[in-house]
Formats: structure tokens, C-alpha cells, sequence
């Protein structure tokens, strides 16, 4: 049966981007168990409008764990301490009365606070615009049973497709690397026969416009530790493997005026 | 009031050549001139980021907007089942015809027969095209396709990604928008909500948008306005939809001359987790692929307190398998649901409060082993474990019907233009395919059938005569006035000053919706809602507190517009449904029912899609109909027994 927590929340507020910001203490007493993290801030913010305070500013939508839109560090931990579980199905029994619990925003240089828990993530879609997709124009596909996928190759494309671009690898990394995610568009991509005539462009591209904006991964494997859909850092080697032959058979660099 | 006349501009011609002979009737943009030409998509779901990016891909500038932090977000990505196709891979017998059927015959006989014949057809290159962008479908062993079964139908056609066929399928337009971005055809406008449609001498010139970080009200201005910005049942509140989905672009669309069709048309979705509690902020949905190997039942006796797997089989009722024994556990979404409030209403609900049915795995996982259920459903019962605790393996999940999809929406014709020139709407936010009731499988199927083949081939029909013209300028009065507008609404909704919040309203208004306008439908009930909804939008108006101001981010703010618009959407709903006395798939007047309690329709009366027109008051809509013909599906009771 459910039962009701009071806890104590140390949440980041930051009025703006060039805001400093501050860790505001907000008792939430009166929580029930079978709450979601997310229901538990719509009943703080409830109170707060009622008190006249501004609400907790936080990103959310779809709330099952599939849009990505979600984010927080809780006590530290990318989408809190479930393993591969967005902070959106998080529920509050994995909480003890009494808890005081630390809600921070994404912290990392390419992702700036945009107000409180919010912060700007569309440096990932750059990646992704650089080269993150197949070149396949409307009308011209042939029959879709044309060329078969092995099994193992179409569900190991799918385990790098699950990605929801939440964010929270980079989050987790001390270096701030985007690395699992941009793999994971790479690998889903590249596994695939039809993927294959870009396979070498896409990686260069991806990577160069990742490193760009994010950190350089050192191997920690906190991403992995912290992704929602339980991504494997296999996928980075992979992109590593391609990314070193794309510079040999692109020649991009070598080609280069001085 | 106006005379406006419906015409649909269904071409001449036997249904299967229609959309043949639009093609090569319509009129073309040559590629060299395509790019003196602007478009703006508002959404990025399945037809908003289908649509821009083949728009970009033929060589139009297109600017696309979306309220979410990236367009990958759009609730298109939640569709877990599948999509429908009629490759007929199985050989079992499935053809374009027989998916064009049966569409026609799930709706309830209330879709147009051309425009499901079309996305019938074109279900095939959806395929095609999505697997050559690297969508993750199903495979056999050998390599290719596989394909699950869906309700309403009797054969295999449902192609799927696991149980995240929306996500796959939305990251593939995505990716295919993002390289349009990449390429400079598509320009990108990212938190950025659409505030207001602007018509300048009876066509669509624009429209204006709130930028939700700054607060900053700007327009933007193009030859023509595609909205594919999804449906409404947020208006019940708690439904299966994200939490930021909303009607406020059709419904400003609506404001400014585009008739709403067949608002009461929505769709209550048959398995859903029952709500547990008052803090409940949305109910999450189990995909019908669970129906191809969940068995649903209740227990016999009211009283019966035992645990589920200690009742014995000669105490539960399979009522699903009794009462439609050819379509079983797979019968239609709608007949789901009403069977499902009728075992809950007659005192069998199961669970703490009573409020749901068991779908139970126990025979499935017995004749296919549990892994074999792991691998075609685990990320659902995963789901279902984190979210109610229970363990679906061990013990059957509870499952009971919620808002889950409209099939109402902006009246498009065959070219999905709605009543206003050069605005169009695509998608969930359009009404045209699905009649009452919308089959499993198929609102993936209509979303990318619009944003891919549809659009790309009508819009320039109404663009190569505007060759040589300029957008209407973003200073004309007509943008001006309309953001001037939006800047007094918004500073209303903050000068208020009252008590509560956004959300507190829409609670409430959101159970009105439910008891009165939801699963069964009374006049009474309607009346009474008609009277209850004004006046707690009256409350709203003098009650509502937003805290913050409109110059930075504020979420508050942005719901409070949205609330405001479906105040007066849910009295359109309501307005609908009290007119249609009949019953037809999503839609159950209970003065309108059989002696064995299935829907009554009327055809006599009305075989007719119910377009209204905004006069300026809420409560005052005019109703304009537009007749559907049969020519091909003869006009038959549903059954599915």
C-alpha cells in the first residue's frame, strides 16, 4: 500500500543563463510513494502558486520515458539512482522519509542553464545535422524486402536506435563528452547495408562537429553508467574504428590547401 | 455567419485511380523555381518533419517551428505498436483494397472513401521509404520484414521497431529534416509556440509565435502555412498524450476561419494503466500489439477478492473472447473500451480501486515461453513494473481505457487545405481519414502518408499560380494586429492576479469532459457540461495566477494560454456530440444503442461530416455538413462477432 514521504529538496534556481545562481532548500512534505520524481515537483510547484513563489522551471513531456525531454541529476546522479530509468519513471519509492534530495540542471559547458533544471541541449541536433541520418530523398526507395538485414544486425542497429537524446551521458561524463550519443547515431547508421555508401563521410562529420562543441572522452564509462536506455559503450570503439578509417579514405585533411 | 459551401475536391474517377489522376492533373512548381517559394511547417512530429524535410529535399525554403527543446521530441515518438501497410508480405490475403476497407469500415462508415483509398495506397512507400532511411523494423531470421496483427483486422500487416515503432519512425523524419537544416533548405525555429494564424484577403500569410525563452511575440510570414501540430484529447486532461500537447494552433487556425470537423470524434484507448491517485499527471498507454497475445478478463463474481491467479478459469469471464469470438481480443479499439467500462461498471473492476481489467500472459507466456514475451513486448512490461510496482510476468497487469487519440480536427479537403486558402493541416490535427474510430497501427501511417506523399504533391497546386509573388510582409496591419493581440492575452492572463493555477482548471475541467463528454455520451450529460464549462471558464478568467512575468521563460504562462483554448474547444466537443444523435465508433450516445448495447448508427440522418464554423462565441459555432458518399464500401453494422 502506498505511503506518504517528507522530504526536504535542494533545488538549483537560476533566473537566466547569465544568472549565478543558488540552491533554494523547499520542504515537500506529504509526498505519496507511488508518485512519479516529476508528480512530485508538479505538487511543489502547486504549493509554490499557491504561495505566490515562482514554480520550479524543469523540462518534461511525454513522461514515459521516451521523448528525452526530461533530464535533472538527483543527489548527483544522471535521472537519479534507478538504472536505466529516465527521471520520468523514476517513482518516489525509491525514496526514504526524512530524504533531503539535491536536484541540480544538467551540468555541462555545451549545455548552458536556460532557467533553473532547464538547460539548452541543440548542440546534440548539430551533430546529428552534420551527419546523422541516411540520404534517402522521398520517392525513390525501392521495395523494402529488397535487401535482407540479418537479425542480429538489424537488433544490434536497434539497441544504438534507442537513444532518446536526453543528454544524460554528457551530464554524467567528467569531461562533458558527447561521445556515447554521437555512437549511438553513428553505430545504428553504419551497421545498417543501407548505411553503408555514407559510412565513412558520417562519422567524420559527426565527430568533427561534436568536437566542436563537447568534451573528449577518457574512457570514465559514466555515460554508460547513467543512460536511460542502457547504451553500451562498445558503440564508442565502434565509432573510434570507423572514425580512423574515415581519415584515411576520406583524406579530408590531407587534401587541404595549407 | 457565412454561405460557406464544403468542397472536398475528391477527383473524378474510380476510387483507385483518384489520386493517380490528381497527380498528373494538379499543377507543378518547376525544381528551379521552388526556392522562390517559402513554407512554414508548425510541428515536427511524423507529417510536420516528413513534410519539411521533402519539401527542402524538392527545393523549397521552408521554416519549421516546434515548442520542444529539439523536433525529435514530438509525441509522434511515443506510438509504441506499430504501422500498417498493405504489403500483403504474409500472403495472407491483404491488398491495398482490403486495408482500404477495412480503415473505412473501423471508422464506423464516417471517413471519406478517396482519401482513405489514398493513404491505403501509399501505405506501401511508407515503408519502403522508412527502411531505406534505417528505421529498425522487426526482421525474421532470413532477414526480412516481420509483421504482428493490430484490431479490426484479420490479417498480419502491422510492421514494428519492438514496442517503439513511433520513435523509430519519427527519428528517421527527423534525421531526414535535420539534413535539410544541414543543407540551409529548412530553417529551424526550436521553443518557439505558435500564438496566432494570420489571414490577410482570405489567405493564409502567416503566423505569429511566441519565443518561450525570451517572451518575444514576432511573425513570420510565407506562400503558404502547414499545421501538423496533433490532436486535442488533452482536453480530458489526464490522457495518454505528452504533457505539453495542445490544441491552440487549430484552434487559433479555427478562431481565424478554418472549420473544425467532427470534434467529438475521439478515442478512448482500450488498454491504459488505470489511474492510481488525484496527483495523477497523465496515464501511460500499453500498446494494443499486447492484445496478439494478452488474454483479457474479469472475475465472474463482483465479490470475488482472490488473488488473479487463484481464481479458477471457471470463474473468470474472457467477456472480449464471449461476446466477439472472431475478432476476440483484438475487436476494435472502441468496442474494447465500452466492454471494458461495462465490466468495471457492473462492479468486476480489479485492482486497489477497482477501476480496471486484467490482460493476463499467463497462456501466452506458457505456450511461447517467457522469453519469447520478452523479446516481442519486454519494454512495455518493463515499463508497467516501474511505474505500478507489479511484476506483469508473474501476475496480469490492470489495464482500463483513457483518452488516447481525436480523430476531429481542422476540415481539410483531398488536398488537406482547410477552409482558409494556403493553410493546410496534416496529421492527427486534420480530420479527414479515420471517420469515428481510428484502427491501431494507423495514425503512423496517416501522419507520414500526409507529411511524405500528400503535401509534397498538393502544395503546389495552390503555389504555381503565386509564381512570382512576394509573402505578405511581416509590418503589415494584419500581423501587427494580431500580435498585438497576443501581447494583451498574455498580459491578461498575468494581471489576473487570483489563486490558483493553470493546471488546477484544467483538472476540472478535464473531469467535466470525462464524465459528460468521455466513453458514454447522455443529452442530459452534454447539457449539463454545456452549462458547467462556461462558467468555470468564467472562474479561469477571474481566478487564474500566473506568478512571473512574460519577458523571461515561463511555463506557467504557456499553459495558461493553452488551457484557455481548450475551454473553448471543450465546448465544441461538447456542441458536437449533443448534435450527432447516433452512435458511431468513438462517439456513444447511450439513448443511441442496440438491445445487445452496441453503437446505433443513423445513416439516414447522419452520414455527414459536421464542420463548424467559429462565429465569435464558443457556445455559438455554426454547423456547415459536408455528405459522405459511398461508392465502393457498401454501408453495413459493424460487427466483429
Amino acid at each position: 500500500m502506498a505511503s506518504t514521504l517528507n522530504l526536504t529538496l535542494r533545488v538549483w534556481r537560476q533566473d537566466g543563463p547569465d544568472d549565478t545562481g543558488r540552491f533554494d532548500t523547499i520542504e515537500a512534505p506529504g509526498i505519496k510513494d507511488d508518485m512519479s520524481f516529476l508528480e512530485m515537483l508538479d505538487v511543489v510547484n502547486e504549493r509554490l502558486i499557491e504561495a505566490g513563489r515562482e514554480p520550479i522551471t524543469f523540462d518534461h513531456d511525454c513522461r514515459e520515458g521516451i521523448c528525452g525531454t526530461c533530464s535533472l541529476m538527483i543527489d548527483g546522479q544522471a535521472h537519479g539512482p534507478q538504472r536505466g530509468t529516465a527521471t520520468c519513471q523514476l517513482h518516489m519509492r525509491r525514496f526514504a522519509d526524512g530524504q533531503t534530495i539535491t536536484v541540480e540542471p544538467w551540468r555541462a559547458t555545451a549545455f548552458p542553464v536556460i532557467k533553473d533544471l532547464m538547460v539548452d541541449r541543440s548542440a546534440l541536433d548539430r551533430i546529428v545535422e552534420a551527419g546523422g541520418y541516411i540520404t534517402a530523398e522521398t520517392g525513390g526507395a525501392p521495395d523494402a524486402n529488397l535487401i535482407p538485414v540479418p537479425k542480429p544486425v538489424a537488433d544490434a542497429a536497434f539497441d544504438a536506435a534507442a537513444c532518446i537524446q536526453c543528454g544524460a551521458c554528457v551530464a554524467a561524463c567528467p569531461n562533458g563528452a558527447a561521445n556515447l550519443f554521437t555512437a549511438a547515431k553513428v553505430a545504428h547508421l553504419n551497421l545498417l547495408p543501407q548505411g553503408e555508401a555514407e559510412r565513412y563521410s558520417r562519422v567524420e562529420n559527426m565527430v568533427d562537429v561534436m568536437e566542436d562543441h563537447f568534451g573528449s572522452c577518457t574512457n570514465h564509462g559514466e555515460c554508460e553508467a547513467a543512460c536511460p536506455k542502457k547504451i553500451s559503450i562498445d558503440y564508442i570503439a565502434l565509432m573510434n574504428k570507423d572514425y580512423l578509417r574515415a581519415k584515411f579514405k576520406n583524406r579530408r585533411y590531407l587534401s587541404r590547401n595549407p | 455567419m457565412s454561405d460557406i459551401t464544403l468542397d472536398s475536391k475528391i477527383p473524378p474517377g474510380p476510387v483507385a485511380e483518384k489520386w493517380t489522376t490528381y497527380k498528373f492533373e494538379r499543377k507543378l512548381v518547376n525544381p528551379a523555381n521552388r526556392r522562390r517559394y517559402e513554407i512554414i511547417v508548425v510541428g515536427t512530429g511524423l507529417a510536420g518533419a516528413a513534410a519539411a524535410a521533402t519539401l527542402g529535399e524538392q527545393g523549397y525554403r521552408v521554416k519549421a517551428f516546434t515548442f520542444h527543446d529539439s523536433p525529435r521530441r514530438a509525441h509522434s515518438i511515443a506510438a509504441q505498436g506499430g504501422i500498417n501497410a498493405a504489403k500483403n508480405y504474409k500472403g495472407d490475403g491483404d491488398s491495398i483494397y482490403r486495408l482500404f476497407y477495412d480503415t473505412v469500415k473501423g471508422g464506423d462508415f464516417r471517413s471519406r472513401e478517396a482519401n482513405v483509398y489514398r493513404l491505403a495506397e501509399e501505405s506501401v512507400n511508407i515503408i519502403d521509404q522508412a527502411v531505406a532511411q534505417g528505421v529498425p523494423f522487426a526482421r525474421e531470421y532470413g532477414g526480412l520484414l516481420d509483421n504482428r496483427s493490430f484490431g479490426g483486422a484479420q490479417v498480419s500487416r502491422t510492421f514494428y521497431a519492438r514496442g517503439q515503432t513511433g520513435q523509430q519512425l519519427l527519428l528517421a523524419a527527423y534525421q531526414q529534416m535535420a539534413r535539410q537544416v544541414g543543407r540551409g533548405q529548412v530553417e529551424l525555429y526550436n521553443r518557439t509556440e505558435l500564438i496566432d494564424v494570420v489571414v490577410v484577403d482570405g489567405r493564409a500569410a502567416g503566423i505569429v509565435v511566441r519565443d518561450l525563452i525570451t517572451g518575444e511575440i514576432t511573425s513570420h510570414s510565407a506562400h503558404a502555412v502547414i499545421l501538423a501540430t496533433g490532436g486535442y484529447a488533452n482536453a480530458f486532461y489526464l490522457s495518454t498524450n505528452a504533457m505539453a500537447s495542445n490544441v491552440t494552433a487549430a484552434w487559433r487556425a479555427h478562431r481565424r476561419g478554418a472549420l473544425f470537423a467532427n470534434p467529438c470524434y475521439t478515442q478512448i484507448h482500450p488498454t491504459c494503466i488505470p489511474q492510481s491517485d488525484d496527483f495523477q499527471s497523465k496515464l501511460t498507454l500499453m500498446s494494443e500489439s499486447l492484445r496478439n497475445d494478452g488474454r483479457i478478463w474479469v472475475p465472474q463474481d463482483p465479490g470475488d477478492e482472490r488473488p488473479p491467479a487463484q481464481i479458477p478459469e471457471a470463474d473468470r469471464d474472457y467477456y472480449l473472447e464471449r461476446i466477439y469470438p472472431s475478432f476476440g481480443n483484438l475487436a476494435p479499439r472502441d468496442i474494447a473500451s465500452r466492454a471494458a467500462k461495462r465490466a468495471v461498471d457492473s462492479g468486476r473492476g480489479v485492482g486497489p480501486l477497482k477501476n480496471g481489467v486484467y490482460l493476463d500472459f499467463a497462456d501466452a507466456i506458457g505456450r511461447l515461453g517467457e522469453d519469447t514475451i520478452r523479446e516481442r513486448y519486454g519494454n512495455l512490461f518493463e515499463m508497467y513494473e516501474r511505474i505500478t510496482d507489479e511484476d506483469p510476468y508473474a501476475t496480469p497487469m490492470r489495464i482500463y481505457p483513457a483518452p488516447h487519440y481525436t480523430m476531429g480536427g481542422l476540415w481539410v479537403d483531398y488536398e488537406l487545405m482547410t477552409t482558409v486558402p494556403g493553410l493546410y493541416a496534416a496529421g492527427e490535427a486534420n480530420f479527414s481519414d479515420h471517420g469515428a474510430n481510428r484502427l491501431g497501427a494507423s495514425a503512423l501511417m496517416q501522419g507520414l502518408a500526409d507529411g511524405y506523399f500528400v503535401l509534397p504533391n498538393t502544395v503546389s497546386n495552390y503555389l504555381a499560380p503565386l509564381l512570382g509573388t512576394q509573402p505578405v510582409p511581416t509590418d503589415h496591419p494584419g500581423f501587427r494586429q494580431a500580435e498585438q493581440e497576443a501581447r494583451e492575452r498574455f498580459g491578461r492572463f498575468l494581471s489576473i492576479g487570483g489563486t490558483r493555477s493553470p493546471d488546477h482548471f484544467h483538472q476540472r475541467l478535464g473531469r467535466i469532459m470525462w464524465d459528460y463528454c468521455g466513453m458514454e455520451r447522455t443529452r442530459e450529460g452534454l447539457e449539463k457540461a454545456l452549462s458547467e464549462i462556461p462558467a468555470l471558464h468564467e472562474e479561469f478568467r477571474r481566478d487564474l495566477r500566473v506568478v512571473g512575468d512574460g519577458q523571461r521563460l515561463n511555463q506557467t504562462l504557456e499553459k495558461a494560454g493553452r488551457v484557455d483554448d481548450f475551454f473553448e474547444l471543450a465546448q465544441l466537443m461538447c456542441r458536437d456530440a449533443l448534435e450527432r444523435e447516433e452512435s458511431c465508433g468513438g462517439h456513444f450516445r447511450s439513448e443511441h444503442q442496440t438491445a445487445d448495447g452496441e453503437a446505433e448508427r443513423d445513416d439516414e440522418h447522419f452520414a455527414y461530416v459536421a464542420a463548424w464554423e467559429w462565429t465569435g462565441q464558443p457556445g455559438a459555432a455554426q454547423l456547415h455538413k459536408e455528405d459522405l458518399e459511398f461508392e465502393n464500401v457498401h454501408l453495413a453494422v459493424r460487427s466483429y462477432k
